[in-house]
């Protein structure tokens, strides 16, 4: 077996691990006793300078830290350089950070044998190599001042990229002392500093390395590239996920001023022109009929009720997988039986800028010039069109406008497409871009899913039994990363490893994947965006019907489970939230807590309830264990704007499919929260000596369930399917 | 047919057709690349510019309707107003692709409105999505550049 992949890394969830080496089998290559990343570095350069490929110094000492994983708003460039700069004790203002070239080898991240970004991993897979880096370089320059002075190592101080002997009074900056490091042997285990003594990981000194950039209209997005020759090209896709071009009649859309060329792809017909405007008019101006014959039909209705049927074993033929079972469940009915359960809808992740690519492809070399999450995926699946090997497939990242795991795909969907008409523009570079509509259609959602959960309640109240059913689509169903023993992590994550099931004697957990012609995908949080629901609102129907409080019974069950984290989270929410005295007049309360990708996060979220409008949240006090804090104020940030990621979804997202078509194609139809709806968080971290976790993804799934939990409190009643607000 | 645009204080020439969206001039053929497409159905902001001083959606402007107008995009609000130094301090960009359009935006509700009140900001920039969710920044920013009561951001 090859290099593996850990779907960890992508999921955050289970610890299987599986093979990348079957995307490469589905090749043209044969791997033979070569790694998969060997393969996929072949013919990239490999050539760094002196202090390796995540660090560069220039003359002037400027340090640059060069950042394997994409910017997409998380914030991950400013803490991948700040754990750098701090063992390199550099001068955090002049710190720069570039964004790294396609090279599995080099720039694996560490927990999935890939590069990519994702699972909320980029901090955590980076701590300790990027630790490693800065501190092996400021012990070159240590060396190199100790030998240039003739005074001991051990005596040397670092600050600011100021290199210092205080015996003898000297000094000298990076940049007097960098010819001379350079030369010195990096050491093979360079000592790590005591965390107590940093002094910019954990600060609010950790700013944005992009905001300048991004507040003045000049970070470089894929939609804003130009190159010489470039071409534009948008493509008519079928109207149902299947569909395929049968014919098509370009007379009109040649017609258009600045078309150049229309011909058929895979997934469509390609319209190329001169301008954008030029390609959309084109395609305005085109016929396509489409081969429907292998086409998905069914409306989310429908499907909806089949999910239902096979959750209530009316189903047929299907296979079910067990998690965290134990015990024997037996007959759950009676009145110390809860019954619930949940209907969550297809949600399109509608990040702000629509999927594009550029690409130009001459011969068997390929430079790809776009927003890529998954190089090693970007290039395998290039390769495989052009035939070429993946190293050959040169991809430059740019500033992607949001993912949330729209971009890290298996089929590199529009990147693809995109490849498909650069092999026919002979040479010329080719900008896809594609319209909201495109976007909104071409699917990739999160699975619509169904969750039947019945809860055996004890003569104080807790959970005796638990019966849990989850029916929804395999995300990773004949990728790289499917197959392996288990449920896939994605379709169970959160609700396997719930402390309310460790803390329940008997439990029959499964889950059904049947499947479904229309694409999915991880979206921000994944299995969390409906285990975290299905888990914290049953909790509170439970509190409810034993007549606790909900923080108290939680307590209970953490405390049952051992869940250490959740209890400290749940004691600092309740602390920092004010819990134990009222909300304010007019506003309910709901509380919420959950575990996803290595972190713990909990919401009080205050909600203000009138009647023919939607939820109000205000308030929502958020405390977070992600382990070692690197930038305190963009893991608030991050908790603002997955808080507000969740809401929308819960309060308002999603994708209805009527015959197999997608109705709500842009902004007017998928309504997303705006300025006036969004909450005002306030982010308590607590504090810890662990190894980061994540941050980019845990605070978005605990804002649905703790306002549905603020609305059973107010009304008796439990929200039973997102979203909230049905469209009128 | 050549049109002539005055775009950020600079007459400028353009070959486009007069019923070309004003987005895809400025981004196509003037390179001017900081105004974003996102939806162009004029729902999500994106593409917000000036024209004549108010905030319009460019994907939706047609630019023989601005031939005579004074239009204004982020490049040329400049890099010094205050807004940009709000957002800069605040950490207000995560993705960053909605910025330009929230800040063009947020110029013209306070070149109207010195010192918006929540109702004010609310009623202005609930036309600009942003999915990374910044929100809460946006609107500390704008107060803090307004003068008004806001939040301290983190201490540096």
């Amino acid at each position: 077996m090859n290099k593996i992949v850990k779907p960890s890394a992508l999921t955050g969830a289970t610890r299987r691990e599986v093979v990348i080496g079957a995307a490469l089998a589905g090749g043209a290559l044969t791997v033979g006793a070569c790694s998969p990343a060997d393969i996929m570095s072949i013919g990239t350069n490999n050539d760094f300078g002196a202090f390796g490929p995540f660090l560069k110094i220039a003359p002037d000492g400027a340090v640059t830290v060069i950042s394997k994983h994409i910017e997409f708003g998380q914030g991950n460039h400013a803490g991948l350089a700040a754990i750098l700069a701090e063992e390199l004790d550099a001068d955090w203002t002049r710190v720069r950070v570039e964004q790294a070239a396609a090279n599995t080898k080099v720039y694996m991240n560490t927990g999935m044998g890939a590069q990519g970004t994702g699972g909320s991993s980029a901090i955590a897979n980076s701590w300790e190599q990027l630790r490693k880096v800065g501190a092996s370089a400021r012990a070159m320059f240590v060396q190199a001042a100790a030998a240039k002075w003739s005074v001991p190592a051990a005596e040397i101080s670092v600050k600011d990229s100021v290199v210092s002997h205080a015996g003898s009074g000297r000094s000298a900056g990076f940049a007097e002392l960098l010819a001379d490091a350079a030369k010195v042997t990096p050491p093979e285990n360079p000592t790590l500093k005591d965390p107590k003594t940093f002094t910019l990981v954990g600060t609010n000194r950790v700013r944005r390395k992009d905001a300048v950039l991004k507040s003045t209209g000049q970070a470089r997005f894929t939609q804003d590239v130009r190159l010489p020759e470039m071409l534009v090209a948008v493509v008519a896709h079928p109207p149902r996920f299947g569909a395929v071009p049968q014919n098509f009649d370009a007379d009109k859309a040649k017609a258009v001023p600045g078309v150049i060329d229309v011909f058929s792809v895979k997934s469509g017909v390609a319209v190329v022109a001169d301008s954008t405007w030029a390609a959309l008019k084109g395609r305005e101006a085109l016929t396509v009929t489409w081969d429907e014959g292998k086409a998905e039909k069914r409306g989310s209705d429908a499907i909806a009720q089949t999910f239902r049927d096979i959750a209530a074993g009316k189903g047929g033929e299907i296979k079910w997988q067990g998690f965290d079972s134990k015990g024997t469940v037996g007959e759950l009915s009676g009145p110390d039986v809860l019954t619930v359960a949940y209907d969550f809808p297809y949600l399109a992740h509608a990040t702000m800028e629509p999927m594009n690519c550029v690409a130009q492809v001459k011969g068997r070399k390929v430079k790809l010039t776009f927003g890529s999450q998954f190089p090693t995926l970007d290039q395998l699946n290039t390769a495989k069109i052009v035939g070429t090997l993946p190293g050959s497939v040169e991809i430059e990242t740019l500033y992607a406008g949001g993912s949330f795991g729209r971009r890290c795909n298996f089929q590199s969907d529009y990147v693809a497409e995109c490849v498909r008409i650069a092999k026919k523009t002979n040479g010329r570079p080719v900008k896809l871009v594609w319209t909201r509509e495109d976007d909104q259609r071409a699917g990739y959602f999160r699975p619509l899913t169904h969750h039947a959960v019945s809860v055996r309640v004890d003569k104080d109240g807790y959970p005796a039994a638990w019966r849990h059913r989850i029916v929804t689509q395999s995300i990773m169903k004949g990728s790289p990363m499917g197959g392996g023993d288990g449920p896939e992590p994605p379709a169970v994550e959160g609700a396997q490893g719930s402390p309310y099931l460790k803390a329940t004697p008997a439990v029959d957990a499964q889950v059904a994947m049947p499947d479904v012609g229309v694409p999915v995908l991880w979206w921000r949080s994944v299995g969390a965006t409906h285990t975290a629901y299905a888990m914290e609102h049953t909790i509170d129907q439970l509190a409810r019907k034993a007549g606790k409080d909900p923080a108290d019974y939680r307590r209970a069950l953490y405390q049952k489970a051992g869940s250490q984290r959740h209890l400290a989270v749940l004691d600092l929410l309740v602390e920092r939230s004010g819990w134990k005295s009222s909300a304010p007049e007019g506003w309910v309360r709901g509380l919420a807590v959950h575990e996803s990708f290595g972190s713990v996060v909990g919401q009080v979220a205050d909600v203000q309830l009138v009647e023919g409008q939607p939820p109000k949240v205000g308030r929502v006090v958020t405390v977070i264990d992600c382990g070692t804090a690197i930038s305190p104020d963009q893991i608030a940030a991050q908790m603002e704007g997955g808080t507000c990621y969740g809401l929308s979804g819960a309060l308002y997202g999603q994708i209805t499919l009527i015959d197999g078509a997608v109705q709500e194609t842009n902004f007017d139809t998928y309504r997303v929260l705006r300025m006036n709806e969004a909450p005002r968080v306030e982010t308590h971290i607590l504090p810890s000596t662990a190894a980061p976790s994540g941050v980019g993804e845990p605070g978005t799934p605990v804002i649905g369930p703790a306002v549905a939990n603020a609305i059973l409190a107010a009304t008796g009643q439990p929200t039973l399917s997102q979203p909230f607000v049905k469209p009128a | 047919m050549a049109m002539t645009l005055q775009v950020n204080g600079r007459a400028v020439s353009v070959k486009a057709d007069p019923q070309t969206p004003l987005l895809w001039v400025l981004r196509d053929e003037l390179g001017l690349t900081g105004t974003k497409f996102g939806c162009g159905v004029a729902q999500c902001g994106a593409c917000t510019v000036h024209v004549d001083g108010q905030p319009m959606r460019a994907c939706q402007t047609p630019i023989e309707l601005v031939g005579g107008s004074q239009i204004t995009t982020i490049e040329g609000l400049g890099g010094g107003h205050p807004l940009q130094h709000a957002w800069v301090k605040h950490d207000v960009p995560q993705c960053g692709y909605c910025q330009s359009g929230q800040i063009m935006s947020a110029a013209a509700l306070l070149a109207q409105t010195p010192q918006p009140t929540d109702d004010d900001i609310d009623a202005v920039m609930s036309g600009n999505i942003c999915r990374c969710g910044a929100y809460q920044r946006i609107r500390d920013a704008i107060k803090d550049a307004a003068g008004v009561a806001a939040p301290a951001p983190a201490k540096a």
